[in-house]
């Protein structure tokens, strides 16, 4: 130790620099051929478990300390919005599963609601019902995948199976309600493709009353305070109220920063005007506060739920305007007015007024928009879906800088992050 | 308004006009409400100043950026693309769009000084359609692949690409070759040709009716829909009829798809020649 200057670290005189490398040259580590690293850059993802998708995250790293990440993403990019111009307005559904394919049908949601309003169009109160009861399975079987795989990312193994499970029985009732288990279809501009069978009702109001409940509390049992899950999480990640609106953060991101905004109350769509939950707003918005919104809101949505089932009146599923709607196919067999109809809306399709508007609605990720511009043809003249990921993503950055390398997969997690739905 | 869309304030349309015209002194080429949304046409160059206008004057405080849409309208010549703005206030629960109009070489000044979510934004429009933005330090491609060329959502841009990859063996890496289209690229046009004139009768030019049919095709704007059916929202009748088709009496059997018989459906007579079988027609 005779050759090295003795330089006292913690003297604010010395630049950090000098001081960094004089660190590493300390002591024990003073050995023949050692190299003085500072930063270094490496590469996560593309294909990582813990990316959640096709994530590629340029780091570099000082140490274990992140100092700057690089997302890069559109390895998932497929030109949806592209395609979309190219397809009559019903056949653009389907592009809209395939976004965000953890919650399909809140995709659907914005989408047909922005064709509605450039119609003008009126939709029975069953179908509306029908939306938001479906909307609401769906941020549940969302939230039962980001909430298990985010408790993986930090370690723990058995709430994700348990969630699991219960994604499971909400993919079970997707495909009784649609006939598919993941990308439902089931949305239509006008109401919904077709009415439930009331043993499905049934089902889930059963559900909802015993096995959810059980399974979920169970689960959120074993981490909510659990000493390793909160040390992995409290304090990592902290966003504040400005920071959460300057990059444009939405749904559980910009709730658990402190601000009660949920676009479900404050411009309410459908029926959800006259439903009755509560918005669950975290206090220092970390990333556990961000997990405990995400659980809060599947007991308001299991709430939810069972007021669209007390509530559901009986009636038609979608509408009547058979320039939008086609007909079933009883009615086509009997009348030529039907057969019309429905040989029009399979061809041509309807074609929808000149005009622009931007609908968004409150996906389980955040606010999910759509800005559709009509040229008055029967396809869309242009369609921009807001993902959520784009912003939330974007925030990692500043979001990671001077946490560790292993609070990066604590933080992806809490965004809950689609690539279907970043990528397009 | 009749669709079960968002409802955010619509009723500070008009004070939100009033105001955002106050406080864009300088660059506001158009303003007006279209199906309930407020769209401002701002000149480029006075962009920053108008979005700080809106984002900071009391009374219109539009926090949050939610997202930059591209368009681009090949038909309007050198000025093609339009950027449009889409802003959130979280304190007047109200939405608006800014809409810029850009050419390919003249860039659009960035935002992402006031937010920071407009980078990547940004970079999308700047992926997509080709427009610059001045001042934004990271103006990289971001969704399309690395090393991609032109920019896919200009209407000028075929659907089916220009390159395709493909895993060579024989080179034992990806490649990039023309694209060879087994078969032709099909597009549709069911758009029949008699229903695609105008469908003003002479004499009927004025007022904002009401197409045949909603989804018909039709010259009125989505705006002229919404006004004509907010006009007639009080006198239509209170319920649709819940069978558009059906028969009037109430054994209809249009739910079933089960036909009427025929009127003449009389039994036949029997065949003395056909000796029944005792099953169905496998017999």
């Amino acid at each position: 130790m005779t050759g090295i200057p003795v330089i006292d670290v913690a003297d604010p005189n010395v630049d950090p620099a000098v001081a960094r490398t004089v660190g590493a040259l300390d002591g024990a580590h003073d050995t023949q051929g050692d190299v003085a690293i500072q930063n270094y850059t490496i590469n996560f993802g593309p294909q990582h478990p813990a990316a959640h998708g096709v994530l590629r995250l340029v780091m570099e790293l000082d140490g274990e300390i992140v100092e700057r990440i690089d997302p890069h993403v559109g390895l998932l990019h497929r030109g949806t919005e592209k395609f979309i111009e190219y397809k009559t307005y019903l056949q653009s559904i389907p592009y809209f599963d395939r976004l965000d394919y953890c919650s399909p049908m809140c995709m659907e949601h914005s989408y047909v609601l922005a064709i509605e309003k450039l119609l003008d169009l009126e939709v029975p109160i069953r179908a509306q019902y029908l939306r938001v009861f479906f909307a609401e399975l769906t941020r549940i079987k969302n939230h039962m995948l980001n909430l298990g795989s985010h408790v993986m990312d930090v370690g723990a193994m058995t709430p994700n199976l348990w969630l699991f499970e219960l994604r499971e029985d909400c993919m079970n009732f997707y495909e009784r309600a649609s006939g598919a288990r993941m990308h439902a279809n089931y949305f239509r501009p006008g109401g919904v493709r077709q009415d439930v069978p009331l043993k499905l009702l049934t089902d889930i109001a059963e559900w909802l009353d015993s096995r959810l409940p059980r399974l979920f509390e169970d689960a959120i049992s074993l981490v909510a305070d659990n000493r390793i899950f909160k040390q992995r999480n409290v304090d990592i990640a902290v966003v504040s109220r400005d920071d959460a609106i300057r990059w444009g953060f939405s749904g559980p991101m910009i709730r658990a920063a402190g601000i009660p905004w949920d676009l479900r109350k404050q411009q309410p769509y459908d029926v959800y005007a006259k439903m009755d939950f509560e918005v669950p707003v975290g206090t220092r918005g970390d990333c556990y506060d961000r997990f405990m919104v995400r659980v809060e809101e599947v007991r308001q949505s299991a709430r939810i739920m069972k007021q669209c089932l007390a509530e559901m009146p009986e009636g038609p599923t979608a509408s009547f305007d058979r320039k939008v709607v086609p007909p079933k196919r009883g009615e086509m067999k009997q009348s030529m007015e039907a057969l019309i109809h429905h040989f029009k809306l399979y061809t041509e399709g309807y074609h929808v007024p000149a005009g622009e508007v931007y609908v968004a609605t409150e996906s389980p990720k955040g606010e999910f928009g759509v800005y559709l511009i009509s040229d008055g043809s029967n396809k869309p003249y242009r369609c921009k879906i807001r993902p959520t990921a784009f912003s939330h993503l974007q925030a990692m950055d500043f979001m990671s800088r001077g946490h560790m390398l292993a609070d990066t997969t604590a933080i992806l997690g809490a965004m809950d992050i689609v690539f279907g739905e970043c990528d397009r | 308004m009749r669709a079960p869309a968002p409802k955010w304030a619509y009723e500070l349309n008009d004070a939100t006009l009033d105001a955002a015209r106050a406080a864009i002194p300088q660059g506001l080429v158009n303003a007006f409400a279209h199906v309930g949304e407020i769209q401002l046409h701002v000149h480029r160059d006075h962009l920053i100043a108008a979005l700080t206008a809106l984002r900071d004057t009391p009374g219109l405080e539009y926090q949050q950026l939610m997202d930059i849409a591209g368009v681009d309208y090949p038909d309007r010549g050198e000025e093609r693309f339009e950027v449009v703005y889409c802003m959130l206030s979280l304190t007047r629960n109200h939405r608006l769009h800014v809409h810029v109009t850009a050419s390919e070489d003249t860039p659009v000044p960035s935002v992402t000084a006031m937010w920071p979510v407009a980078g990547w934004y940004e970079r999308e429009v700047y992926d997509m359609y080709g427009v610059l933005f001045a001042g934004n330090q990271d103006l990289r491609r971001i969704l399309t692949d690395y090393g991609f060329r032109g920019h896919p959502q200009r209407k000028d841009f075929p659907l089916s690409g220009f390159v395709e990859m493909r895993y060579s063996e024989e080179a034992k890496r990806v490649m990039y070759e023309p694209v060879k289209l087994a078969q032709d690229f099909r597009t549709f046009d069911f758009t029949s040709p008699w229903e695609g004139a105008e469908y003003v009768l002479p004499g009927d030019e004025k007022g904002a009716a009401l197409p045949q049919a909603k989804g018909a095709p039709s010259p009125v704007t989505a705006d002229q829909v919404r006004k004509a059916d907010d006009a007639q929202s009080d006198k239509r009748p209170a319920d649709a009829p819940s069978e558009p088709y059906a028969k009037e009496d109430a054994n209809s059997s249009a739910e079933t798809g089960a036909g009427k018989p025929h009127p003449n459906d009389t039994p036949k007579p029997a065949d003395p020649d056909v000796i029944p079988g005792k099953g169905g027609q496998n017999q």
